[in-house]
């Protein structure tokens, strides 16, 4: 049983460990102004202001995604993710925005890029 | 939470399952190649089970994943991930007006299952808190839940089965990206949806947050995002008193 406890598994029991604090940080960052329950009084540029956060949020992380490769602009238009955004946005303001138009803008872009990806390697 | 038979029964709750349904299949393959990622990281396979069971927060796995490799301390890593969820304070920030009427142990249950999408899209539809009226905090709470339960039970599938199906999907097809597509349709439903905010100042606010995300895209951790917000809400606040006073004066004429 000298096993059980050898370094390696003691290595993996503090990965478990880091892990499990891991999850406890992301229940802890997403409900971090809920934890008290006394009343927090916001200055109203605050609250004002976090209206334009859902939007800004969503743009802060998909345009890097999509004109960036590793942390620098794209110099090629041999790009397939070019062509698979600018599908889905066609898609959508063909659809004005109407109906389940997420899913239609994802597999109309998907449609668009994997054969460029798949196909031609952009 | 989805726990409660009340909330099950809301219509609601349907909107929310039928919201992120939407958007599923694009988490769905997010979680598949992030799945994949950790699989192929070298880090150690009970790790990476369990970071795919009860993490739920994809861009700090990607960013954990390397430092597991390099065996990076504890504290590090922790570091890593705090720094990677900066953005939910602003999230939770904004969702408190919506929760502190619930017990404390619930609100921190729906804050866990609350990631980006089940925020933006539940900030769409109930733009205003629900002050004292109990029938709307049910609805908003049926609708969360639902949202955010169908965010969790996607994202932890297809995250397990990334990681036991590693060797089968290739990383070079580039399936992550579908996560991206679906992410830029909610976003520009965003943009176009009828709100309270003018149509000109969220374009804006898109605008400087995409462009903030770029420049400042060197900063580590991922703080390029937290930047991007911060500042796109500091303009916004500096120029929506001068994009909203000819409307408010055109409203005050049409009054008279």
């Amino acid at each position: 049983m000298a096993f059980i406890w050898d370094w390696w598994q003691l290595e993996t029991i503090w990965n478990h460990l880091t892990i499990i604090l891991m999850a406890f940080i992301t229940m802890f960052t997403r409900s971090f102004f809920f934890i008290p329950d006394r009343e927090i009084r916001w200055p109203s540029w605050a609250s004002r202001g976090l209206q334009f956060a859902p939007i800004a949020a969503v743009s802060a992380v998909i345009v890097p995604e999509i004109i960036m490769t590793n942390g620098v602009l794209i110099s090629t238009l041999k790009d397939a993710r070019i062509y698979g955004a600018l599908a889905g946005l066609a898609y959508f303001v063909i659809r004005r925005g109407k109906g389940q138009v997420v899913m239609g803008t994802m597999l109309f872009g998907m449609a668009v890029f994997l054969p460029l990806r798949l196909g031609l390697g952009w | 939470m989805f726990l409660r038979k009340a909330y099950r029964q809301h219509p609601a709750f349907r909107l929310g399952l039928r919201d992120m349904a939407g958007v599923a299949p694009g988490i769905a393959a997010w979680g598949l190649m992030t799945g994949v990622a950790m699989a192929k990281s070298g880090m150690g396979f009970s790790e990476c089970l369990l970071m795919a069971l009860i993490v739920f927060a994809g861009s700090a796995q990607l960013a954990a994943m390397p430092l597991f490799a390099a065996e990076a301390p504890m504290w590090v890593i922790l570091a890593t991930s705090f720094c990677v969820n900066l953005r939910f304070l602003v999230f939770s920030a904004h969702l408190r007006q919506y929760m502190m009427m619930l017990p404390r142990a619930e609100r921190m249950l729906s804050g866990f299952l609350t990631a980006d999408l089940s925020y933006v899209q539940f900030i769409r539809r109930f733009p205003q808190g629900p002050e004292s009226d109990r029938d709307l905090l049910m609805e908003q709470q049926a609708y969360l839940a639902a949202n955010g339960g169908l965010n969790w039970a996607t994202w932890v599938l297809s995250n397990l089965f990334g990681v036991l199906f590693a060797s089968w999907i290739p990383q070079h097809w580039g399936l992550g990206f579908a996560g991206m597509l679906g992410l830029m349709g909610v976003g520009l439903s965003l943009l176009s949806g009828q709100q309270h905010l003018g149509h000109l100042i969220r374009l804006i606010a898109a605008i400087a947050a995409g462009a903030v995300a770029v420049l400042a895209v060197s900063l580590p951790l991922k703080l390029n995002i937290v930047a991007a917000i911060m500042a796109a809400v500091a303009l916004c606040l500096l120029i929506e008193p001068r994009l909203s006073h000819p409307s408010n004066q055109h409203s005050q004429l049409r009054g008279h």
